[in-house]
């Protein structure tokens, strides 16, 4: 009995049982965690992935706030139904720089990981106004909204502030991408501005939204555009223990 | 108990009534007690259910077991593998090369079969039918509408009538399949472009109202004669080349009939006169880097067979 003795200190003293609790809970939380950031196979290395683009990330922001993430997953699980209607199951590396990650945990609407390429802007902007007359069958609510929100200068600068944050979180932003980040924000909807292409590898550059100005139709078609297109799948090697 | 006697005359029984047990008094088959004590309160030690140890037990046995067959603990590089090597990812490819080998006769056998042969197969054909199926609903359906319908009015073309604008033969449905519309992914996509128009000053306002008017007569809707007659000599000069003398339209260069009652964008005067002014140009991605050679050709075949095939 000696052990249980010594248990009955525990079992009668609350602050010892706090703080051995927490105790334990710690050493719990470290062995399942902490080997997540060192482990070889957490993010795989492919080929591709580049942090976003200031278009892109105000259409990030724009998702986050419309709530996208709460209808529509972005997540392919590698089930066979999954991979053969919307592609290839998702990798770790293509959330990496999402903070946070829009994995979703319901699919009201479809899945978007892969959305990239799937449809022309015109459909995308159809759809955002109006989702019944290209989906008939469709519950989502119209965004049409988004075509008069118009993106000034300050919505680059403070897309610029959010890069700064990323950076410090490790996204590898260079200091040329800093430095041209406002010029990007107002370049990618120009098809003959500044090749934004030159620092986001794959980044698309048009008018996505057929008006003249900017707006934040723009930026979401931009970011919806490019989701699930990074990754350059010819070179990627599954490894097998996962 | 309570004695019936001692009852008050509302039937109510009183406290002082009540016979508690004396606690000194301990029952002889009362368990041990913990040795706790609150308030002379003491706690009994009886010990778990049976049943339940036993299942805690093998949970812990079955728990140090699972840790061995399946991936678990992490390494220095990598989380151990387990025994049975599971991967959720060997899983998938294994399930998807599953159903391969047993379509892979009927994808073989779409590929080697001449594009107009495959009706002919009734076996073939039926493979086709639910395989282009299926492809349709995951790829086609968001623009096409999933019963393919489209879109009236809106640019998205109906597939169930046979009105076509690029043909509608397996050859043709292949073709647009395989390369789309308009895109500039594939050099060998469908291409054509009409002029605007209004916004490029060929056409003054005045005489694009005759030439609304007059491809109105084409399609018999309602027409302001005067001006359909003034637009015929218009339409002769600048539309007759793509979209004939009759308006029967041209598949070679994907221009749409005009002398029937199915508008692409509308056959209100105002979407015709919109179509002039500024022209359309409606696009479809290729699906020959997405969909493999048999996919596309069973779905070439699910809309030939939707009702306007040619």
């Amino acid at each position: 009995m000696g052990i249980l003795d010594h248990h009955k200190k525990i079992e009668t003293h609350a602050t010892l049982l706090l703080v051995l609790s927490f105790l334990v809970v710690t050493i719990g939380g470290i062995v399942q965690i902490v080997p997540l950031f060192y482990l070889d196979n957490t993010i795989e290395k492919v080929e591709g992935m580049r942090p976003y683009s200031p278009l892109e990330i105000a259409g990030r922001e724009i998702y986050v706030r419309e709530g996208c993430y709460v209808c529509h997953s972005q997540m392919i699980r590698p089930m066979r139904d999954e991979v053969e209607r919307y592609g290839h199951y998702s990798l770790a590396a293509e959330s990496m720089y999402d903070h946070p990650f829009q994995w979703g945990s319901k699919r009201t609407g479809p899945d978007l990981a892969r959305l990239g390429g799937r449809y022309s802007d015109d459909w995308h902007v159809q759809h955002m106004i109006s989702p019944r007359s290209v989906v008939p069958e469709s519950i989502m609510p119209s965004y049409g909204f988004l075509m008069n929100r118009v993106l000034t200068r300050d919505d680059a600068e403070h897309v610029r502030d959010i890069m700064r944050v990323y950076r410090t979180l490790g996204h590898p932003y260079t200091d040329e991408m800093m430095e041209n980040a406002v010029s990007d924000f107002f370049a990618q909807v120009d098809e003959f501005g500044d090749p934004v292409a030159d620092r986001y590898p794959g980044a698309q550059q048009r008018n996505f939204d057929g008006q003249p100005q900017l707006t934040e139709m723009d930026a979401i078609i931009a970011y919806m555009q490019m989701l699930g297109t990074l990754v350059d799948f010819e070179t990627f090697v599954p490894t097998a223990n996962r | 108990m309570v004695d019936p006697e001692n009852k008050t005359p509302e039937n109510k029984v009183t406290p002082a009534s009540r016979q508690y047990p004396d606690p000194a008094v301990k029952l002889k088959q009362d368990p041990p007690t913990t040795g706790h004590s609150w308030d002379g309160i003491e706690e009994y030690d009886n010990p778990m259910p049976r049943w339940w140890v036993w299942i805690f037990i093998i949970t812990v046995i079955w728990a140090v077991g699972y840790w061995i067959a399946m991936p678990a603990w992490p390494g220095i590089q990598q989380a151990t593998s387990g025994v049975l090597g599971y991967s959720s990812r060997a899983n998938v490819a294994t399930e998807i090369a599953e159903f391969e080998t047993r379509n892979e006769q009927f994808f073989v056998q779409l590929v080697e079969t001449d594009l107009e042969d495959i009706r002919d197969n009734d076996e073939l054909h039926r493979f086709a039918i639910n395989a282009g199926g299926s492809v349709f609903r995951a790829q086609c359906s968001q623009c096409h509408g999933s019963g393919g319908a489209g879109v009236q009015a809106s640019g998205f073309p109906n597939l169930l009538d046979d009105d076509w604008l690029w043909g509608g033969t397996m050859e043709d449905i292949h073709q647009t399949v395989l390369y789309g519309i308009r895109n500039e992914d594939y050099p060998d996509a469908r291409y054509s472009a009409m002029p605007a128009f209004g916004q490029d000053g060929l056409l003054d306002n005045d005489e694009i109202d005759q030439v609304v008017n007059f491809v109105l007569s084409l399609s018999g809707s309602d027409h302001d004669s005067q001006l359909a007659v003034a637009g015929q000599e218009i339409y002769e000069l600048n539309c007759a080349s793509c979209h004939m003398d009759d308006g029967s339209g041209d598949y070679f260069v994907g221009a749409p009939a005009l002398n029937n009652q199915i508008w692409l964008y509308g056959g209100s005067p105002e979407a015709i006169r919109e179509s002039i002014y500024y022209s359309r140009f409606g696009v479809m991605p290729g699906f020959s880097s997405r969909l493999r050679e048999a996919e596309i050709r069973a779905v070439a075949a699910y809309v030939h067979q939707l009702g306007g095939g040619q």
